[in-house]
């Protein structure tokens, strides 16, 4: 057991250093961070000062749990598998989303870290705010339909542009950090990059056979509102290409519905086109001939 | 390379928030009003066997002659370039501030209302036509590639001299930028789910794959090849005004 422990430990990467047991070990001597963290909850609240000792190779996760710890045990904070995987500990460092598990205090090299809750959604408590509105836009959401049995036979060559919207963690810090939502508070008419990503899987997957772009433009997508400005794909933990390979080919598949004279034309003349036979499906079926 | 890029990269995101859309404004303003000038009161780009990419082609204008012909040309990578995906967003930052930057503090400076913004609703909806403004750039592409060949031959035979050789950057800049177009790769292959089950898949996919790895870098090809764009008119002018001769290399 006590073998298996410190195999453990060993395995564990400096950026996840033990504050609780080992920080005598690591602790630089006599060095110190200081943060200021949020302290509130809906009504409002303030920024405290705390004082830690440093611990080499530190996150700020860890700090916070030190404090809570040692200094302030009704700090909420929200994390799960502290290796940036489960998207919970989503929240903000001097004004920009961050996993708190994966941001070393080292990179603020001296500069204050100011640590708040994601501002788009609505504050619990101290750093724990409340996505539930994601889930309600998920739901939403036309699902994966088709009407072929599972398990599907599908080439590598037509599934190779789903393995990077598949590697969203949900940490909604696209959404967070998306001024539609976060300066615009269009949760209503809006769904958010989290969501275009989704529908981005959903459109190309080869065997789904819905149309979604309706529900992108018209609906509780409002894909018009994206202005394309990146502020998502800057964020993105999981490296996804947002804005890229997901919004925009998303607006090309609007457009092509919408915006694309010479497309309406050939629709009204020949019928539509399904993208995934290119087999004339006629004037309104969906996509696989329904 | 990528512990240059890093190195370069970290102290650029130190940089305050607003250095990012106010030098993009710089740039893009300064670009217009070279453009501007350049158009309304100079009517001809043309030194020896070179033609300014602004005045290509050539077309017959029956306007008065202060007013260069080549504002009937202009319009088509003018509107190419404003209906850009990535100029969209460098000019919604920029310009419009919508927002300037990502940060809390550079998004509360957003100077619209909650109500008021409309993002690509409302006059930004006509963005949506970019297709079709790339369909003409390629065609307008076709004239900077011969003009770039006659380039190539000062004096009807083969020789390579400095100007030849900035068009030649200068095309296959534009060249690059165009074929890394974010509408392009959505009609070579983006806007099919299946490519093994229509005629021709297997082309379309290697296509947009290339084309997915150029799209990579819009965003580098859209600025250099609006400096190469720049240095080509302004070589010619010099050129035009005597002030360099033209260097032969071979
Ligand atoms: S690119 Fe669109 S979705 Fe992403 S942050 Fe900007 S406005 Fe929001
Ligand atoms: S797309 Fe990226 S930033 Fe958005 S929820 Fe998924 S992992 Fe997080
Ligand atoms: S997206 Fe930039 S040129 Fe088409």
């Amino acid at each position: 057991m006590e073998e298996q422990e410190a195999q453990q430990k060993d395995m564990a990467s400096k950026a996840h250093a033990d504050v609780h047991a080992d920080e005598e070990d690591a602790a630089r001597e006599g060095e110190s961070y200081k943060l200021r963290i949020f302290r509130g909850d809906a009504e409002g609240g303030r920024e405290v000062e705390y004082e830690i000792p440093a611990v080499e190779g530190m996150v700020v996760l860890d700090a916070i749990l030190y404090i809570q710890a040692h200094q302030a045990g009704d700090l909420a904070v929200r994390w799960n598998c502290k290796a940036a995987h489960c998207g919970s500990c989503s929240a903000e460092i001097n004004g920009k989303p961050k996993l708190l598990c994966k941001a070393r205090v080292e990179e603020y090299g001296g500069q204050d870290i100011r640590v708040h809750p994601m501002r788009a959604f609505p504050v619990i408590k101290d750093l724990v705010s409340d996505v539930s509105w994601n889930y309600e836009v998920a739901r939403s959401t036309i699902p994966f339909t088709t009407d072929e049995q599972a398990p599907f036979e599908m080439y590598e060559e037509d599934v190779e542009r789903l393995y990077e919207p598949k590697k969203c963690i949900e940490c909604f810090m696209c959404q967070d950090v998306c001024h539609v939502l976060r300066t615009h508070q269009k949760h209503e008419e809006f769904a958010g990059p989290r969501f275009f990503v989704r529908n981005q899987w959903l459109e190309m997957h080869p065997k789904d056979t819905e149309r979604r772009v309706e529900y992108l433009k018209e609906g509780r997508g409002g894909i018009g509102y994206c202005n394309i400005t990146k502020c998502c794909t800057e964020v993105c933990p999981a490296g996804i290409h947002i804005t890229d390979n997901s919004i925009i080919p998303l607006k090309e598949r609007v457009a092509d519905e919408y915006y694309d004279p010479a497309k309406w034309l050939m629709r009204k003349i020949r019928g539509r086109r399904s993208p995934k036979t290119g087999q004339i499906i006629g004037r309104n079926g969906n996509r696989n001939g329904g | 390379m990528a512990s240059i890029t890093a190195a370069i990269k970290k102290p650029i995101q130190r940089l305050p928030w607003w250095v990012g859309p106010i030098t993009v404004t710089a740039v893009l303003t300064g670009f217009g009003i070279y453009t501007m000038v350049a158009v309304l009161f100079f009517d001809r780009g043309e030194y020896a066997n070179y033609l300014s990419p602004f005045y290509s082609p050539p077309v017959n204008s029956p306007l008065p002659a202060w007013l260069s012909p080549a504002i009937f040309v202009l319009w088509l990578p003018l509107g190419f370039r404003a209906t850009c995906y990535y100029y969209r967003k460098a000019y919604y930052r920029a310009f419009f501030w919508d927002p300037p930057a990502c940060s809390s503090k550079a998004q509360q400076r957003e100077p619209r209302s909650t109500e008021n913004y409309r993002g690509e609703r409302n006059l930004f909806v006509w963005n949506n036509i970019h297709r079709y403004f790339m369909y003409g750039s390629f065609v307008l592409l076709i004239f900077l590639t011969i003009d770039t060949v006659r380039a190539f031959l000062p004096e009807g035979s083969f020789g390579i001299t400095l100007g030849s050789l900035i068009f030649l950057v200068n095309v296959t800049l534009l060249w690059s930028y165009s074929l890394s177009c974010h509408s392009l790769r959505h009609i070579v292959g983006g806007r099919v789910d299946c490519y093994s089950c229509v005629t021709g898949g297997n082309a379309r996919r290697k296509a947009y794959s290339w084309l997915s790895v150029l799209n990579q870098n819009h965003a580098l090809f859209a600025w250099l090849s609006l400096f190469s764009l720049l240095i080509t008119d302004i070589y010619i002018r010099l050129l035009l005004a005597g002030a360099v001769t033209d260097l032969r290399i071979l």
